[in-house]
């Protein structure tokens, strides 16, 4: 029987997370034994035409070009899972949808009429029907074969969708925000780093995006009690997976409340 | 009572010394990430001399007292429930192979020798035996049934509780009330740092017969151990009012103060990860890429988590308020019914712990004073 066909495309993003596939070392070999990987380019020149069974999406939307490419991926794609923050947020570059692009452009290039981008950056479900998300700036790579072996092996994927803080506790990792008055956005951010920052006395960055149900209110308030500011509210909100909705509507709000308030 | 030795700080390190010496890992609290958690000791040096905790809804910090004290503040960050029911356990795993498919062995249960347990701590371990050891318990908890069983016990009695303690509540403390093999006090006499000791097992009667050096208490000494922990006694940091509670909580259902936590809660679960009898759990199964083995890990779950609740599609308790108030009248009321006590021993933790403050017994005391059980069927209760 044919092994499934694996492609992997590249979309606005670093290449870190699809490197990733790359950096599991001594899963490389276990990997290519359950799946033809028929379409890396990072990884080698041979292109083996799709359709394709399993495809792994890098990056975020930001061309006109890239908003078609993805319509004919999907189309090629029989199961299509979303890699890292760009992928499922639009990454650090959607920070481009509070600004203009326009003024970028001119100020970075000589001629700027030789660009056709978009004025956002946005996720690949914004644009096509997604079958899986894997979360974090970067992704887990043991989160990737443990997505490569469910698809394989016909089962839903083992990544946890609840608040980084589970996984801090289990660690037992003291809380930085409780003992030390560090902000941390652990409580509204999705598992999946193996609560890195915290077990090195530093506040969450919510590399890992929104979990489930992210209290993004109370989580804000509790910062302003450590004496953080609304402006200060807007970057920490703002970071990776600064589009995301939860993020989005919270950046949102406290940017209002520091401009009515002066900040 | 068992008989009563006395000592200095000498004499801790020597028991210390004693419970190495006789095979145990001995596990005591240590200064950890500006914290104190509780980690492998080799000495009396290792423990938190001088160290207190200061405890406030969601706030916690280290300060040095000033003084000599081993034993100078309440509970660590994490229970004890890590050692004997880690966070991770494999419950088996194994490996198919054309010979057919083999487990493989479990690991030997650890010995440990705890060290500075408070009488809340034990009091939990003693909850948790309960539920594991109950046909209501989770299946598959030899492991800890086995490191349990060889565990020992050396308790310290609280003569200066924190500011979220609330063990005279649920009678659990200040003085440990059984389940220990051996307990101390600490106690300052005539500027002096003094450590009553005394065996609560047959095995803690030996260590002590065993140890050199210990002597007999004065009379004043033992007056004093008396009136410190009397003393700790009233200076509780909180109380809880169990009158009735179970009653109280279950005819509360549809009380509005559940939305009022829901819009405070974070969900973020560091209550239950906490506390020190919170046992959910959840089974992942994993299965290597090449499908030749299989490992099935325990993780700690938590009734905060939307996963823990789903079934048929979706999950049940979908609202935070429903979380919280599964998860509080689970720990007050339904463990009664299930095991003949209450879930809380008193620890404070899940205030301390709460990252925006939310304190059990403050929202216990709330439905108290909003107590819906006399409105028309519908409004207050299940019905």
């Amino acid at each position: 029987m044919a092994l499934p066909k694996l492609a992997v495309y590249k979309f606005a993003s670093c290449d870190g997370c699809q490197l990733s596939l790359l950096d599991v070392e001594d899963h490389l070999l276990d990997i290519a034994s359950v799946v033809h990987i028929a379409n890396f380019p990072e990884a080698s020149r041979e292109v083996v035409e799709g359709p394709y069974d399993l495809t792994l999406v890098e990056g975020s939307i930001t061309t006109p070009h890239d908003a078609e490419r993805i319509h004919e991926i999907r189309r090629q794609s029989k199961y299509l899972v979303t890699i890292g923050a760009c992928a499922t947020a639009g990454g650090i570059q959607a920070l481009r949808n509070w600004k203009d692009t326009d003024l970028f452009a001119s100020t970075v290039y000589a001629h700027p009429e030789y660009l056709d981008t978009l004025h956002t950056s946005t996720p690949i479900k914004n644009h096509v029907e997604v079958n899986f998300e894997l979360r974090g700036c970067p992704i887990d790579k043991m989160a990737l074969v443990e997505v490569v072996a469910a698809f394989v092996q016909g089962r839903r994927p083992n990544i946890p969708e609840y608040s980084v803080c589970v996984e801090c506790k289990r660690k037992g990792t003291p809380c930085v925000m409780v003992s030390q008055g560090t902000p941390c956005l652990g409580p509204v951010t999705q598992a999946g780093c193996g609560a890195l920052c915290p077990s090195y006395n530093r506040g969450c960055y919510g590399c890992f995006g929104p979990m489930e149900s992210p209290n993004t209110d109370m989580l804000a308030a509790a910062w302003q009690r450590l004496g953080v500011s609304h402006r200060e509210l807007v970057d920490a909100f703002r970071g990776f997976n600064a589009y995301a909705e939860p993020f989005r509507i919270a950046s949102d709000h406290h940017e209002a409340l520091a401009v009515a308030q002066g900040e | 009572m068992s008989e009563m030795y006395v000592s200095g700080q000498s004499g801790i390190g020597r028991l210390i010394q004693a419970l190495a010496e006789s095979g145990h890992r001995v596990i005591g609290p240590v200064v950890r990430n500006e914290a104190l958690v509780y980690d492998e000791i080799d000495g009396v040096e290792d423990l938190p001399k001088g160290w207190t905790d200061l405890q406030e809804p969601g706030r916690y910090r280290l300060e040095q007292r000033g003084d000599e004290k081993l034993f100078g503040y309440v509970v660590g960050s994490a229970s004890w429930k890590q050692f004997l029911n880690p966070p991770e356990t494999v419950l088996w795993s194994g490996t198919v192979s054309p010979d057919g498919f083999m487990t493989d062995p479990a690991p030997e249960p650890p010995k440990y020798a705890f060290f500075g347990v408070r009488p809340c701590e034990v009091a939990a371990m003693g909850v948790l035996d309960t539920v594991y050891g109950s046909d209501n318990g989770t299946p598959s908890m030899g492991m800890r049934t086995a490191t349990r069983e060889q565990t020992f016990i050396v308790a310290v009695n609280c003569v200066e509780p924190g500011g979220n303690c609330f063990c005279v509540s649920m009678d659990t403390g200040p003085a440990v009330k059984g389940g220990y093999d051996i307990a101390i006090t600490e106690i300052v006499h005539n500027g002096n740092m003094r450590y009553l000791i005394e065996g609560g097992s047959k095995a803690g009667a030996k260590v002590l017969e065993g140890m050199v050096n210990l002597e007999e208490p004065t009379e004043a000494e033992l007056e004093a151990r008396d009136s410190s922990l009397a003393e700790a006694a009233a200076n509780m940091g909180r109380t809880l009012d169990i009158e009735d509670l179970p009653e109280l909580l279950k005819g509360n259902a549809r009380n509005p103060r559940w939305d009022s936590i829901a819009e405070r809660c974070l969900a973020c679960a560091n209550c239950t990860m906490v506390c020190p009898t919170c046992f959910c759990n959840t089974v992942d199964d994993n299965l290597s890429l090449d499908g030749t083995q299989a490992t099935r890990t325990r993780k700690w779950d938590s009734c905060f988590t939307l996963g823990f609740s789903y079934m048929h599609g979706r999950p049940m308790r979908e609202g935070v308020g429903a979380r919280y108030r599964q998860w509080i009248t689970h720990k007050l009321a339904t463990w009664v019914d299930q095991f003949d006590e209450m879930g809380c021993v008193g620890c404070g933790r899940c205030i301390t712990w709460c990252p925006v403050g939310i304190d059990i017994t403050h929202e216990a005391a709330a439905i108290r004073r909003a107590d819906l059980r006399d409105t028309p069927i519908g409004i207050g209760g299940f019905a």
